[in-house]
């Protein structure tokens, strides 16, 4: 038996601290080369060479979300060339020079609207500067398109590309004054544009972090901690090592790794799959002490018992909810749930890193957020945060999962053991499953009270979540302000935390993705003791147009205007008329939902035949705001993201936890959405409202899932009041 | 031991583990990473190959079964009219998002146009269920097998 702290050093001697010279040259054969000869850069994002190529750098993770496509098209639209010139470039992670690079919270489009047309229109500023000094003209006489300057007066033109040297050199212009185009010439912004790299991934060429392959590239596979936040007590490597194209064993007990201790061994080789295979040699014991007692079960029955009592913890009141209870014609009373859930991204959890001679450190990583991968590393490994460099790579779906940093702390802690040599960890699909930091069950007791007229007047929720002192854990939390309640004169929502070991995170359209089952679910039984239907109900308490501040102050308010405007666009686009069902097996629900600054509202047709549930067509009415800027790349988000949230309402299994350990193994168990599972049909409406633009990775998916739920209530009468939702 | 293959028409020769699954193979020994490792089961299809006419998980087939086989990959895949044909529907589509599975949804797609160029929405369903796209661009799937299908069978008309 080794000691843990021995045998990270044992290893290094005896494998590779003699190994061949390598090249820390190591470029992925991926890697673009930019377009031609000496490019004249305009800003940090431009630059234009001799043959009037324009290469735009895309500065944001490409998670599939379209932001490759969709940022370097407000850049084109300001400096105003055609876009059949223009080349994009992943740029490298660099916050200082970029500005903010993460994937998450939809927030690429709100974050970039404004900044990334000014640097286009910099850019043009710059161009149109040197065309007027070279001219003697004045700027204002001059006009541009498709990638050169006219000067109407003379007849005169030029290409950006002659003008791009002295452009350079041209003082950088106040990007805050400078003149904007306005939206009614807009030639790209608002056009479809077909993904960047859609070429690339038919053609099957290398994109992904797990096609990164820099020369000499060595492989790791990890045997994990089977219990997150156990520890590595002890382990045997002796016959590991004598497998063929193993030549490292290193332990990974550095650090905490952001909110969970993910102790593993790795080991590294020649071969994923020969290091993968030799796993099961490896004798290791683990400290799971004070972890096996958490379990899916457990929780549950904590959570029943919690129901009963209490909150713990007040998240908003307002006026007396018991005594508006007390006084309401009639009280509706439900318990709502749902359960954890990982990821599931189809390319699994991967990095690839070069610890160089000099201690600088190079990854290739699939990262939602690099910045804060960066910090991270910094503080577990003790080293310098600009001794790094972070390439990102394209990545086969994010969902939030990439936003943490544990795949590439681990990676570079196994970098650090085989310096000279870039080295990849892979992990397999149970790695990836069972080592997530999982979307968190919950559960709330709903109460709610309405008057003689039909109107919502008192709510109570009892919200069962997971946390420590007071805290709920990432994740895990649901806004004090949560609709409709500051609509409401009478309101109270309550917390109370359960511990887990499980280290949580955001999926998808966090908390909204449960939120909004719960609360639309639950709005739907209201409405029905209401004698009405749900938009009906909706509009009724939205009532006039004003906005509720959110209770978080990162988050907007909560606009009732901009969400009656898409309840109503909905029920239009469906032909809504709040009659029940009258065709036995047939459905019809609805859902709304505002999150990720976007309002919108879905209708589902269904239909249950044999205990099985079809989803026939829903229509998604959205409000985005003022502009749709890639027509092609929003529908197919919003296709997307209902299809993803029919997923987790009716085809996703609950991510089982037994004594401590996460028990899920593949797709057998946690099945994902299939093409035989599709709707016929994803209609999509547009509510343009004069508001920034915002995005839409997100807030299309929360309304479908209650939708659903409310569909099923209306075709067979049952109310199904947790997820995922199955007719037992 | 040395085993030879046919990868995209060309005669391929690798010296590894003859039980080592032709996913590794195609992408560690003969750097073709175009090929995707989603699953490792056979439940997800991101690897699929086509081996001697018929779709195939590259990851469930040892090397040993592919010895002498003819395999086209994405890389290769077109090379056949029906391959081509698919690709350019896929590209005319935009049916990526990601782009992860979607070379696995092609060499699907590509096998059941080959034995079948004008399936049923049912077929179709069926015949492409093996492929998961985690992302959901099943829409825009469909819609490319029916472009592609037309495509092949105004070509052959």
């Amino acid at each position: 038996m080794n000691a843990v702290s021995v045998s990270r050093r044992s290893f290094l001697a005896a494998s590779l601290a003699g190994g061949a010279a390598l090249t820390f040259e190591a470029k992925l054969a991926f890697a673009a080369a930019p377009g031609a000869a000496a490019p004249a850069m305009l800003g940090v994002f431009v630059s234009i060479a001799p043959d009037n190529t324009v290469t735009i750098l895309a500065k944001n993770p490409e998670i599939g979300q379209g932001v490759k496509t969709m940022l370097p098209m407000l850049i084109a639209e300001e400096l105003d060339v055609a876009w059949s010139q223009v080349k994009i470039q992943q740029a490298d992670d660099n916050a200082d020079k970029y500005g903010p690079q993460f994937a998450g919270g939809s927030m690429t489009t709100p974050l970039n609207w404004l900044p990334a047309r000014q640097a286009g229109a910099g850019a043009r500023a710059m161009l149109v500067a040197a065309a007027a000094q070279q001219w003697g003209v004045p700027v204002a006489s001059l006009t541009t398109a498709d990638g050169k300057v006219m000067h109407a007066a003379s007849g005169r033109s030029v290409t950006y590309a002659a003008l791009a040297p002295v452009a350079a050199k041209m003082p950088a212009p106040d990007l805050e004054k400078v003149a904007l185009k306005d939206p009614k010439s807009f030639k790209i912004i608002g056009k479809s544009r077909p993904g960047v790299d859609t070429p690339a991934i038919v053609r099957g060429e290398p994109l992904f972090g797990i096609d990164a392959h820099p020369a000499g590239m060595l492989y790791a596979a990890m045997v994990k901690c089977p219990v997150i936040s156990g520890t590595l007590k002890s382990f045997d490597d002796a016959a590991v090592r004598k497998e063929k194209g193993v030549l490292a064993v290193v332990p990974i007990t550095d650090g905490e790794i952001p909110a969970g201790k993910h102790n593993a061994v790795a080991i590294v080789g020649d071969s994923w799959w020969r290091v993968h295979k030799a796993r099961e040699k490896l004798a290791v014991q683990w400290d799971t002490a004070g972890f096996d007692g958490y379990s899916t079960e457990g929780y549950a029955a904590q959570a029943k018992a919690l129901l009963g009592a209490a909150p713990a913890k007040d998240l908003f009141k307002a006026g007396n909810a018991d005594a508006a209870l007390a006084k309401a014609a009639k009280v509706v009373s439900a318990d709502y749930a749902y359960p954890f859930l990982a990821h599931a991204t189809l390319e699994p959890q991967n990095c690839t890193a070069l610890w160089h001679s000099d201690g600088k450190l190079e990854f290739w990583a699939p990262t939602q957020d690099p910045a804060t991968a960066r910090g991270d590393i910094a503080k577990v490994l003790g080293i310098d945060p600009a001794s790094m460099t972070i390439h990102m790579t394209r990545i086969g779906g994010g969902f939030g999962r990439r936003l943490m940093s544990d795949f590439m702390i681990q990676t570079a802690c196994i970098a650090k053991a085989v310096p000279g040599r870039p080295v990849k960890l892979l992990y397999d699909r149970t790695d990836d499953l069972r080592n997530d930091y999982f979307r968190p069950g919950g559960w709330h007791r709903m109460t709610a009270g309405v008057d003689a007229s039909g109107a919502l007047v008192a709510l109570k929720d009892h919200f069962i979540t997971f946390g420590e002192n007071g805290k709920p854990m990432r994740a895990a939390g649901m806004l004090a302000s949560e609709f409709p309640g500051p609509a409401l004169a009478d309101v109270h929502y309550g917390m109370s935390l359960l511990k887990t070991n499980l280290t949580t995170g955001w999926l998808r359209a966090p908390t909204s993705n449960a939120v909004a089952f719960v609360f639309q679910g639950f709005l739907d039984e209201v409405a029905e003791a209401a004698g009405t239907d749900l938009p009906s109900l909706m509009i009724k308490t939205l009532g006039a147009p004003r906005s509720f501040p959110s209770s978080d102050p990162d988050e907007p308010a909560f606009n009732t205007g901009r969400a009656r405007g898409v309840v109503e666009a909905v029920c239009k686009f469906a032909g809504w008329t709040g009659k029940r069902s009258t065709t036995p097996g047939k459905g019809r629900g609805f859902g709304f939902y505002f999150s990720h600054r976007g309002y919108f509202a879905e209708v589902v047709d269904l239909t249950v035949a044999d205990g099985q549930i079809t989803i026939d067509k829903v229509w998604v009415a959205g409000d985005i705001g003022s502009q749709v800027i890639n027509p092609m790349g929003a529908e197919h988000q919003m296709q997307g993201a209902v299809i993803d949230g029919i997923a987790q309402a009716m085809v996703w299994q609950p991510t089982e936890q037994k004594a401590g350990a996460i028990t899920t193994e593949n797709f057998g168990d946690f099945p994902l959405i299939r093409i035989n599972q599709t709707p016929g049909e994803v209609a999509i409406t547009w509510v343009v409202t004069d508001n920034p633009p915002t995005g839409l990775g997100e807030p299309t998916l929360p309304p479908v899932i209650p939708a659903i739920a409310n569909a099923i209530k209306d075709a067979t009468g049952k109310r199904l009041r947790s997820l995922p939702l199955t007719l037992a | 031991m040395a085993i030879s293959l046919t990868v995209n028409r060309k005669p391929r020769t690798v010296d590894v583990e003859a039980d080592k699954p032709l996913l590794w193979v195609l992408r560690e020994d003969l750097n073709m990473p175009g090929t995707k490792f989603g699953c490792g089961a056979g439940l997800c299809g991101a690897c699929t190959v086509i081996l001697n006419g018929e779709a195939v998980r590259s990851c469930q087939t040892p090397l040993a079964d592919a010895a002498g086989k003819d395999i086209v990959t994405i890389e290769g895949v077109t090379a056949s009219p029906v391959g081509a044909k698919v690709v350019e529907a896929w590209t005319n589509l935009d049916v990526p998002q990601c782009g992860y599975c979607q070379a696995g949804q092609i060499m699907s797609a590509t096998a059941m146009l080959t034995a079948n160029p004008k399936p049923s929405a049912d077929e179709v369903t069926a015949g492409m269920a093996g492929n998961i796209c985690r992302c959901a661009t099943y829409l825009r799937i469909q819609k490319a097998i029916a472009e592609a299908s037309k495509a092949i069978s105004g070509a052959a008309a």
